[in-house]
């Protein structure tokens, strides 16, 4: 049996992560994979298109309710097409500590056996909230938690500057374990230029641009409808979009450590590209 | 050589015993370190200046504490009818609970606190979904249970990480109670560079939040408060006996055994006597500006110290009838005092100690070796700043860092209705012109002798290469040193705690201390163990006149 492929998903707040996480994720599922999706985002909403709502109770409020008395069955939920959906959860905004959350919930994973080989995964998949703020928030990369990560990122500065930034996460935690990056997935916001520019970005870092995903209102209408664009209109142009994002990343062999950029070198990649046309 | 006698040895010359220090140090640490140790040049006027409250460099192991240790385990852990609870994981309430050994007695009310560890114990869910929910309930525990006057919140590392509002917490259950004054302490242990940041948080918020609730005067004559004593060992129940019998009444002390209620009424008192200044100057600072009520530097730590400090607060007050009870007390405490000096000297005379603790009292413990004929060969404080070791003259030149920004520093105005000077302009001139010094301290510095090394936050390499060294009588430390000084087969006495002693505050302390100081470097134990200089005596093979 192939090994199970443990993949984390960072970017920009807003860049659209949860939303091509789950269409990917949908893309894998139709391919026949058995995949477990694991939302680190105290807004409990990574597994909402899977879903179809927001019904999932978050494994801190069950670790809560249930105290340690807790089954994998009690913090796990079956989605589209038999995905694994799991929400790590987490204290309300401005209370608490969000990112010691993302441990405690992710190592009580590890301890219930999600992870087991009997459970025949093909793949995790954690999607996490914003920038790597702080030690919780890299918990996936950490300890071998996630093994190729994924940066959505767009054409915009604060996308490129995220996408930056978390590189040099990765980078720190790859020289100590066995974390790389499998490239930049341009989730498009029609900036000019928009893909030569990522294409040159993921360059520098020394990775590649592993899908450019042009904007489709479609995307708006099946979220609107609590569902992934392959489960809400198979035959839509932007569907095919996800599947062949899907199929990328289940053929991807280009794994590396990244190599960050300096703030000088990412503004002139800005000024280079944007002022070309 | 196989001597085993210390005097058999050559002494090293102090400017030697500092380059040897520091040779086993990177050049930037020896850099830094160079200024924290210091050669005392006894320069008459000019005092030299010491590198002091700067950050420990990482990877000493220094004798420092914590700032939620100043502010808890010192400040407000020996008030007895305040209920101290601690907002953290248990081991920050349970290691600060009773080990400075401040002594208490209940009183006729009955109400100390003191043998409870008041804990929120915080877990790994509160830690995630904020902690604030269970400190409310912890508070209402308390006072659901005590029914305390007061009750202080104490904030620790992970709060101040997720930020726990305990501030608005407090105020909430103050509000609602109606009968409990409830406030807390933003004293987080990473806060400042030591211990120091604690005291001076703790006394900001006591002063904020106690001090003038009630004005009700209270009976006696010549009124004072005493700051900056912590009754350890019972040393503030030998110097309140010495009050007593003087006519002299102790508003408030801040805070060995203090209450609440002292502590509200401390602006009702006519003069602070100051004893440990690092750790209580801006209170006695605050006291004056808002209420007028001028502070002086005492000691009571030294029998013929504890008389000077009578006759300097009977002076303040220029009652003859005062003078002439603190006088005759004098006379009736001495005569024990000195027959115990006497019989002990003979034995102490000559021999030498170190000291390193504290932030005032590694200058005050000097008066009672002194009182031995002993000499203090070298001392330092582990949270002092620069006017604690050179006087109180260089405050105005001390540099505002970051680490010192950081912590409140809050100002006061006189009070409209309150603020009473307690001495006309012409008093306070008359007392000046005679000598009398009123905010006036003059640091550790001026009082050694020359060549004496004044080292700050001393390390345990340090201590251990000094006593290697100079291999003194009796080393003078706290608990995280007592054992690794004592395998050194030197006896060590702990000045935080006393080891099991005490009081050795005023006179029948005095006496107390002798006998301690006798025992400790009289006994015949140390001889029976093997030094490691004694076993490899790698220095003495060096001088070519052996």
């Amino acid at each position: 049996m192939r090994k199970m492929r443990k993949v984390a998903i960072y970017g920009k707040g807003g860049i659209g992560k949860s939303t091509t996480t789950q269409n990917t994720v949908a893309g894998l599922v139709e391919m026949g994979r058995k995949v477990m999706v694991v939302g680190c985002d105290p807004k409990a909403d990574s597994t909402r298109l899977l879903l179809g709502g927001l019904a999932q109770k978050s494994v801190l409020d069950t670790l809560r309710e249930e105290g340690e008395d807790v089954e994998l069955e009690n913090i796990r939920k079956a989605g589209y097409g038999g995905t694994w959906c799991v929400e790590s959860g987490g204290p309300e905004p401005g209370v608490g500590c969000a990112g010691r959350g993302i441990i405690t919930s992710i190592n009580m994973l590890e301890s219930l056996g999600a992870y087991e080989e009997s459970e025949g995964l093909d793949y995790a998949f954690y999607d996490v909230l914003g920038d790597v703020v702080c030690g919780g928030f890299a918990m996936p990369i950490r300890d071998g938690k996630a093994e190729e990560i994924y940066i959505v990122c767009s054409g915009e500065m604060m996308a490129m500057y995220a996408a930056n930034n978390i590189s040099k996460g990765i980078m720190k935690f790859a020289q100590s374990g066995a974390v790389r990056l499998g490239g930049l997935i341009c989730n498009s916001r029609n900036v000019d230029n928009e893909k030569e520019m990522i294409q040159e970005f993921a360059k520098k870092l020394g990775t590649q641009m592993i899908y450019f995903v042009p904007r489709d209102n479609d995307v708006q209408r099946a979220e609107i409808n609590r569902k992934t664009v392959i489960e809400w209109k198979p035959e839509a142009k932007q569907a095919d979009e996800y599947r062949g994002l899907a199929k990328a990343i289940d053929g991807n062999q280009f794994f590396v450590i990244p190599k960050p950029l300096a703030i000088e070198e990412l503004e002139k990649l800005l000024m280079d590209y944007g002022l070309m046309s | 050589m196989s001597s085993t006698n210390n005097t058999d040895q050559p002494a090293w010359e102090p400017a030697k015993v500092k380059a040897e220090i520091l040779k086993r140090y990177p050049a930037k640490v020896a850099r830094k370190r160079a200024k924290q140790i210091l050669i005392n040049e006894a320069l008459g006027n000019e005092t030299p200046e010491i590198s002091a409250n700067i950050r420990t460099t990482p990877g000493i192991i220094t004798m420092r504490g914590c700032t939620y240790a100043g502010c808890k385990g010192v400040i407000m852990g020996p008030t007895r009818d305040i209920v101290n609870l601690v907002h953290g994981p248990i081991g920050c309430s349970f290691y600060a609970w009773l080990t400075r050994r401040n002594q208490t007695d209940a009183g006729p009310d009955g109400a100390n606190f003191m043998t409870y560890a008041f804990s929120t114990d915080m877990q790994d869910s509160d830690i995630i979904f904020g902690g604030e929910k269970k400190l409310t309930t912890a508070i209402q525990e308390a006072y659901d249970l005590f029914h305390p006057k007061s009750i202080a919140i104490f904030a620790t590392c992970p709060v101040g990480l997720i930020g726990d509002d305990i501030h608005t917490v407090a105020k909430r259950m103050k509000e609602k109670f109606g009968d409990c004054n409830v406030y807390a302490f933003s004293c987080e242990g990473y806060k400042g560079v030591s211990q120091s940041a604690g005291h001076h948080i703790a006394n900001n918020q006591v002063f904020r939040h106690i001090v003038g609730e009630n004005d009700e005067v209270k009976p006696g004559r010549y009124k004072i408060n005493l700051l900056g004593e912590y009754n350890i060992g019972g040393d503030g129940f030998e110097i309140d006996r010495i009050f007593k019998k003087c006519g002299i009444t102790n508003i408030a002390t801040f805070s060995g055994n203090s209450t609440y209620d002292q502590f509200a009424s401390a602006h009702t008192a006519d003069l602070n006597a100051v004893m440990c200044h690092r750790s209580i100057n801006y209170v006695a600072d605050m006291l004056e500006t808002k209420y007028g009520i001028p502070w002086i530097k005492v000691n009571f730590i030294g029998a013929d110290a504890t008389a000077k400090s009578l006759r300097k607060i009977a002076q303040y007050f220029g009652d003859q009838a005062l003078t002439d009870t603190v006088e005759r007390v004098i006379a009736e405490e001495m005569p024990a005092v000195l027959a115990a000096r006497s019989d002990v000297r003979a034995r102490t005379e000559g021999k030498t100690a170190m000291l390193f603790v504290g932030g005032s009292r590694a200058h005050h413990y000097q008066e009672l070796f002194t009182e031995l004929g002993m000499k203090t060969i070298s001392a330092g404080y582990e949270f002092a700043h620069r006017d604690d070791y050179e006087g109180r003259q260089v405050i105005p030149t001390l540099e505002v860092d970051a680490d010192s920004r950081n912590i409140e520093e809050i100002r006061v105005e006189a009070d409209p209705t309150r603020y009473q000077p307690r001495k006309t302009p012409e008093e306070l001139k008359a007392l000046t012109e005679a000598g009398y010094k009123f905010k006036h301290y003059e640091g550790l510095i001026p009082d050694m002798e020359q060549g004496s090394i004044v080292i700050d936050d001393l390390n345990q390499y340090e201590a251990e290469r000094l006593v290697e060294l100079l291999k003194p009588d009796l080393f003078c430390a706290g608990i995280k040193e007592k054992f690794s000084i004592q395998k050194l087969g030197v006896p060590m006495k702990q000045l935080h705690s006393y080891d099991s002693g005490g009081p050795y505050a005023g006179f029948l302390g005095a006496i107390n201390f002798y006998h301690e100081i006798d025992r400790l470097v009289n006994s015949r134990v140390w001889s029976y163990m093997k030094a490691p200089w004694q076993q490899h005596p790698e220095l003495s093979a060096s001088y070519v006149w052996e």
